[in-house]
C-alpha cells in the first residue's frame, strides 16, 4: 500500500512517524521483509559530510551613512576577494578563494590554511570578520572607502548556496608515478601506495534514491547544521553513467545544488578544509530524508556499501590529462575494510567523507523528524534521470582568431 | 637480561649547542647498557640539537642514563608531551590512516571513529600534510 508524502506529514506533526537512518533500515528490511517494512517505516534519513569545493554563500551586509557601493568595487572578508559584481551592498564569497598574498603552490606543496571556507566556519561560529571594500564613487553612493568589523547576526541575509554537493558516488584516487603527488583527493603516494575514497556509501543521499524519484527541486534538508533547500541538480550533474541494477552509479554521477540561511548554520557542519598542494575547501554536512511512498523507494534505501562501486583512477597521469578510463572497480565494503587489490597489489585505503559524521547527520535529522520539528516537502519538480538525456561534455576548445 | 623487567620510553631531547659535539648516544649504550632507537634527529641553524629516542633497558639504568643526560645539561621531556591530537578539529574522515606509520592513529571500522594512541607515536609528522582540518599539531 503507498503513502502520500502527506500522510506522512500528518504522523511527523503528531509524533508518531517512524523513522530510520539509511544504515539501520538495511538490517530492518531484511528482518521484517520489504512489504512490512514499507508500510512501517515513514521516512529514512540520509547523511554526508565531506569537502565540497563548489560551495559559497552570498551576503547583503546593510547600507553605510554616506552610502557606498561595493558592487564593482573591490571587496575582502579577512582578505579573502568575495565577487563584488552585484548591487550595491551584496556580494558573495566562494569557499575556495584565498587571501591574494597566500604564497599557493609557489613553495610547493602549498599549506592552503586560510580562505573562503574558513570564513564561512568563523562566520557560523559568531566571530566577526573584518570587511574592507574600496568604490570607486558615485553621486548616490558617494562614499569610496570601507572598513569595519562585522558578524552574521548584523547582516541583513547570509545565504549558502552552493552549485554542486552531494556527489552521487566518486573516484577512488591513486596514485601510479614514482613521486608523491597533493590533490583534491589527498596526498597520494607513489606507486599505488594508498588509494583515497570520497563517498559516505550506504548513508550518502544520492546512492539512496539513485534515480532521484523522491528527491527534486525545493526538498527541505539538513545543510551545515541547520534548515536548507535543494534548489535542483547541481552543477556537472550526469545521470547517464554505468549502474548497477538496483539503479547505482558505478562512477560519479547526479548532485546537487542547495541552499539555506547560515544563521541557522553550525560551525560544527561547516568546515574550513585545507589540502595540502590544491586549494581551500568547504567540508559540509548534509542530510536528506526520503519518504519510504511504496516498496520500490524502500528497496532504493536498502542499498549497503557491498553494493555500491567505485572506479579506481590514476591521479598523476589519467586524471590530469583527461584520459578515460579505470584500473578497476572496487565497493564500499572494501574501502571501509582498509584494503584494496589494485593491479595485483593490496593497498591501504583512507576516506576523505567522514563515515562517522555522516551517520550523526543522518540520527540528528532522524530525531528532528521524530520530533515533528522538520516536516517533508514536495518537489515541484524532478531532478533530470537517466531519461532526460542530460550529456555531461567536455569545454570543446575553439582557436580564438587574432585580428 | 632474561627474567629482568626492561622498559621502554619515548624521549625528546634538547641539546644546548655546546653539547651536539659529545657522543652522547654512545654513552647512553655503552655506560647504561641501554637500546637506543632514533626515531628523529636534527640540528637547528641556531646549532640546537633535537632528538626523539626510544630507549629501553633495565628500569635502574634507564634512569640513571636520563639523569646523566639531564646532569650534562640535556632537556628532556617524554614524546607524547609534543603532539597533540585536537579532537575537536578531527572529523574522523580516515584521512590520515592509511598514512601513519606505527598505527597511532587508527580507526575501528565497525564505527569508522578515528582514534589517536599517543604511546606509539613516533613524531615522523607525515600526518601533517595529510590532514585537511589542521587535527594534528606537533610542536618541533
Amino acid at each position: 500500500m503507498a503513502k502520500t508524502i502527506e500522510e506522512i506529514n500528518e504522523k511527523i506533526k503528531k509524533g508518531k512517524a517512524v523513522v530510520l537512518t539509511a544504515e539501520e533500515i538495511i538490517d530492518y528490511a531484511a528482518e521484517k521483509g520489504v512489504r512490512k517494512a514499507a508500510q512501517e517505516v515513514d521516512v529514512v534519513t540520509t547523511g554526508t559530510f565531506g569537502p565540497m569545493c563548489s560551495s559559497g554563500a552570498y551576503f547583503n551586509v546593510g547600507h553605510t551613512k554616506p552610502r557606498i557601493k561595493l558592487g564593482g568595487g573591490k571587496i575582502y572578508l579577512n582578505d579573502v576577494p568575495v565577487y563584488a559584481g552585484f548591487a550595491a551592498v551584496d556580494f558573495f564569497l566562494g569557499a575556495t578563494a584565498m587571501p591574494e598574498d597566500d604564497p599557493r603552490n609557489k613553495i610547493f606543496p602549498g599549506k592552503f590554511s586560510y580562505g573562503g571556507a574558513y570564513i564561512l566556519e568563523e562566520l557560523v561560529a559568531g566571530k566577526d570578520v573584518r570587511l574592507t571594500a574600496t568604490a570607486y564613487g558615485t553621486d548616490c553612493y558617494p562614499r569610496k572607502s570601507l572598513e569595519t568589523y562585522i558578524s552574521l547576526k548584523e547582516m541583513n541575509e547570509a545565504v549558502l548556496f552552493d552549485m554542486r554537493n552531494a556527489y552521487q558516488n566518486y573516484n577512488v584516487a591513486v596514485n601510479l608515478s614514482d613521486r608523491v603527488i597533493y590533490t583534491y583527493m589527498g596526498v597520494l603516494q607513489p606507486k599505488l601506495g594508498n588509494a583515497n575514497y570520497c563517498s559516505a556509501g550506504q548513508l550518502s543521499p544520492l546512492m539512496n534514491d539513485p534515480l532521484y524519484k523522491t528527491i527534486g527541486v525545493g526538498t527541505r534538508i539538513f545543510l551545515g547544521g541547520g534548515i536548507g533547500y535543494v534548489v535542483g541538480n547541481g552543477t556537472q550533474h550526469n545521470p547517464n553513467v554505468p549502474r548497477t541494477e538496483g539503479g547505482v552509479p558505478k562512477t560519479s554521477a547526479g548532485t546537487l545544488s542547495v541552499t539555506g540561511d547560515l544563521k541557522t548554520m553550525s560551525a560544527k557542519w561547516l568546515r574550513g578544509t585545507s589540502f595540502t598542494g590544491y586549494g581551500v575547501t568547504l567540508t559540509v554536512g548534509i542530510g536528506v530524508p526520503i519518504p519510504i511512498l511504496d516498496e520500490e523507494i524502500l528497496k532504493y534505501t536498502m542499498v549497503r556499501d557491498q553494493e555500491i562501486w567505485a572506479q579506481v583512477v590514476d591521479y598523476s597521469e589519467a586524471y590530469p590529462q583527461f584520459i578515460p578510463g579505470s584500473l578497476g572497480e572496487v565497493n564500499y565494503g572494501q574501502l571501509k575494510s582498509g584494503k584494496i587489490t589494485v593491479k595485483g597489489k593490496e593497498i591501504p585505503t583512507a576516506g576523505l567523507s567522514s563515515y562517522l559524521k555522516a551517520r550523526e547527520v543522518a540520527q540528528v535529522l532522524k530525531e528532528w523528524i521524530e520530533k515533528g520539528k522538520f516536516i517533508l516537502t514536495i518537489p515541484v519538480e524532478s531532478i533530470p534521470s537517466v531519461d532526460s538525456g542530460v550529456v555531461f561534455k567536455p569545454l570543446k576548445e575553439r582557436p580564438v582568431k587574432k585580428k | 637480561m632474561k627474567g629482568v623487567l626492561m622498559q621502554k620510553k619515548r624521549l625528546v631531547l634538547n641539546y644546548p649547542p655546546h653539547i651536539v659535539e659529545q657522543p652522547v648516544i654512545s654513552k647512553l649504550v655503552k655506560d647504561f647498557d641501554l637500546t637506543v632507537n632514533i626515531l628523529r634527529a636534527r640540528i637547528t641553524p641556531k646549532e640546537e640539537g633535537r632528538l626523539v629516542l626510544e630507549i629501553t633497558g633495565k628500569r635502574q639504568a634507564l634512569e640513571a642514563g636520563i639523569s646523566y643526560v639531564k646532569e650534562i645539561g640535556v632537556e628532556i621531556q617524554p614524546l607524547a608531551q609534543d603532539v597533540k591530537w585536537h579532537e575537536d578539529r578531527c572529523t574522523h574522515c580516515t584521512a590520515c590512516i592509511s598514512i601513519c606509520p606505527p598505527k597511532a592513529l587508527d580507526v575501528d571500522r565497525k564505527t569508522m571513529e578515528v582514534s589517536f594512541n599517543r604511546d606509539k607515536c613516533i613524531a615522523c609528522e607525515l600526518c601533517i600534510p595529510v590532514c585537511p582540518y589542521q587535527a594534528m599539531e606537533i610542536l618541533f
